[in-house]
């Protein structure tokens, strides 16, 4: 019952303090778990919508570049000297070293006619009229196509200016080199899972994506997702992936750029975080059982054994109160019995005396009657002694103090018993240490506990057999043993033999009281005396007595 | 004296009556007594050479008490003590205070008699004393003597 309470009571300081400290661990764990990843990707999204609209203006500032620099050439030289190819060509050179990224120049006169032309292309001579580009360049001034395939079967766009000379309009066209646009584009892609291209109002790829597609291919965006300037949206792609795509519209309108990415490799490092987190919180929560557990039991354990040892202590307290109330009560009775004792003595007296009357002695019972009386005399005188030496014991009780060699003490008793002993072929060996130092006690008292022990021993014994008297120092106290080997002693014998009244000798053989007194002195010492059954046979009985130097006078 | 005279005061009625019975069975002038008051009040009316008396007597005057009013008045009577394991040292005390001696329950006959032999003897030795001063002062002053005599009866 006990095992069950001390289980329980484990149980529940371990479960108490697990969940009070994992808990909160735990709780900031799943917190900052979800918060990763929701902060993850609310940075992706603030990131990739920053990147999209950083790369449109830069691809609306290297159009607007062009577009002025076209400008500015057209602004400053005449028709007339533009149709000279040798001039155009000059002017084709200057443009690309200053801005770059010119494929071809061409002049087209008012009436569609392409009139001059520098390039890798066969485009002089063309017309132009029904173009519906032409049309618009004309009118509003200046213009930017889509991406196509035209005469030269290869995708580009041109940019053309117009410029009013003399009531008459011409126009300053050319071709953007494709692959320096996309290199521009592409600029804003990121990772391995990362692209950048440009889509058109009818979603048709104007450079090429990285992935799927191609050029003039049709794109799976779609443009109307994308309103204002720049938008995020979280689709899943071709391969079942979670991608963001930013989309950021041009100046003009026409053209949106479009990053994508997929947001789990942006957050790659944000996810090895995690994982490192999640690895210290198993780490601690492990740590944290492991200790509770092992603190938990030891705690029991040491519970346990206080319980236990305050268990001891209550018994031996409880058996000192026992003895000492059995002693005061033992007195007490003893007083109580003498006066009937009294009686009994002084009636039988009285019997006797009637029976000296000539009237009785012709009595047949006479001897009877004499007889019983003296039997009733001497078990009255019996019971006065019994008294007697019982209250003779307990007078004795408080100790003197004078200088005790136990050694000494031990050899006079041996000595007072060594003829007993020989007449009953009992053999005693004597093993006393040299060192044992004089104490201060009672050297009557200890005689009478050494006696005691020892006709115990010897009548144990009965005859033919050997005791064994040990006397050795350790710790502060002095032991001496006495060990018999006769018959040793029964479970009850071991239990009961300091209580008064106990023997195991036959009626009338023994007060019972011998250990008894022996042991209340040894205690009124401050020592003890116990008893166990050797393991071969007979009993050993061990005395200590706490080692009190005498004070020098 | 030719015979003797003793007062047994105890409160054990049953001990006192027999020991009472068997003294008187030896020709012991014998009275019994169950209490101290008793007993002082027995000792106005009679003369006693000896009182056993038993030392513990709860309820009323006890022992010692007792003991201390017999010798204030009657200093000539003798007191033997009866006393339990106890009591032993208030026996002491009590011979102290003028107890010729004490006896420890439960008492045989035999030594009461003894102790009582001894008791006499004292008291005789003690009167023959007495009775050797008065002589001599009979012979010296005739009239005084007798004068005291009366008194002490």
């Amino acid at each position: 019952m006990r095992e069950r309470i001390y289980r329980n009571l484990q149980q529940k300081m371990l479960t108490l303090t697990l969940v009070v400290s994992l808990a909160p661990l735990l709780i900031l764990g799943a917190v900052l778990y979800y918060q990763f990843e929701n902060t993850g990707r609310e940075m992706t999204r603030e990131q990739i919508r920053y990147r999209a609209q950083a790369q449109a203006e830069a691809v609306d500032l290297f159009l607007k570049e062009r577009t002025a620099i076209l400008n500015a050439m057209a602004d400053t030289h005449s028709f007339e000297h533009m149709v000279k190819e040798n001039n155009l060509t000059r002017i084709f050179e200057v443009m690309n070293n200053r801005a770059g990224a010119f494929v071809d120049l061409g002049i087209i006169d008012s009436r569609g006619d392409h009139r001059a032309y520098v390039g890798p292309y066969d485009l002089l001579g063309r017309n132009y009229l029904d173009q519906p580009w032409f049309n618009e360049v004309m009118i509003k001034g200046h213009y930017k196509s889509d991406v196509y395939m035209g005469f030269r079967q290869q995708p580009h766009f041109i940019i053309a200016v117009r410029r009013h000379e003399n009531k008459q309009s011409w126009i300053l066209r050319a071709t953007i080199d494709p692959i320096r646009f996309e290199e521009i584009v592409r600029s804003a892609q990121i990772g391995r899972t990362g692209d950048a291209f440009i889509v058109n109002r009818e979603s048709v790829y104007q450079t090429r994506p990285r992935f799927e597609g191609n050029v003039l291919a049709k794109s799976t965006i779609d443009p109307q997702q994308f309103g204002g300037r720049v938008t995020v949206v979280e689709k899943t792609d071709w391969v079942g992936e979670e991608r963001l795509y930013a989309g950021s519209w041009l100046n003009d309108n026409k053209w949106l750029l479009v990053i994508n990415q997929q947001p789990l490799e942006l957050m790659s490092r944000l996810f090895a975080l995690r994982q490192t987190e999640i690895f210290i919180i198993t780490l601690g929560v492990l740590a944290i059982v492991a200790t509770t557990i092992f603190t938990t039991r030891l705690a029991i354990n040491r519970l346990k054994r206080t319980d236990q040892e305050m268990v001891e202590l209550n018994a031996q307290l409880v058996q000192s109160d026992k003895l000492a109330a059995l002693g005061k009560m033992a007195a007490g009775v003893a007083h109580e019995i003498n006066n009937p004792l009294a009686v009994i003595l002084q009636k039988t007296g009285w019997m006797e005396d009637l029976l000296e009357e000539e009237a009785f002695q012709e009595s047949e019972n006479i001897d009877e009657f004499r007889k019983s009386i003296a039997k009733i005399e001497e078990h009255v005188e019996r019971a006065r002694k019994v008294v007697h030496n019982m209250l003779g014991y307990a007078r004795k009780m408080e100790p003197r103090l004078e200088d005790v060699d136990v050694n000494d003490t031990l050899n006079q008793t041996i000595t007072m018993l060594e003829n007993h002993a020989r007449i009953n072929n009992i053999d005693i060996q004597v093993d006393l240490e040299d060192a044992i130092p004089i104490i201060a006690s009672d050297q009557a008292q200890l005689q009478q506990v050494f006696l005691n022990l020892l006709t115990n021993a010897i009548d144990a014994i009965g005859s033919n057999g050997s005791v064994d008297v040990v006397s050795r120092q350790t710790h502060g106290k002095i032991v001496v043993t006495i060990r018999d080997d006769g018959p040793g002693l029964s479970e009850e014998a071991l239990r009961k033999i300091f209580d008064p009244f106990y023997t195991t000798k036959d009626v009338g053989k023994g007060t019972g009281l011998g250990l008894w007194v022996s042991h209340n002195i040894i205690a009124k010492m401050g020592g003890s005396i116990h008893v166990k059954n050797n393991p071969d046979r007979g009993a050993l009985f061990t005395v200590e007595i706490p080692i009190v130097i005498p004070e020098k006078k | 004296m030719d015979y003797f005279s003793i007062l047994v005061v105890d409160d054990e009625t049953d001990f006192m009556e027999t020991l009472v019975k068997r003294l008187q069975k030896r020709n012991i002038d014998t009275v019994g007594v169950t209490s101290g008051e008793k007993a002082i009040e027995t000792l106005a009316h009679k003369r006693f050479d000896v009182v056993i008396l038993d030392i513990k007597m709860p309820g009323g005057m006890d022992g010692i008490e007792t003991l201390r009013e017999i010798k204030r008045h009657h200093p000539l009577t003798e007191v033997l003590l009866l006393t339990g394991h106890g009591s032993v040292e208030t026996s002491i005390e009590g011979m102290k205070m003028g107890a010729f001696d004490y006896l420890l329950k439960p008492i045989k006959l035999e030594d009461l008699m003894v102790k009582l032999g001894e008791a006499f003897e004292k008291k005789d030795a003690h009167e023959q004393k007495i009775r050797k001063a008065r002589i001599k002062e009979l012979i010296r002053f005739p009239g005084r003597v007798f004068q005291q005599e009366k008194e002490e009866e």
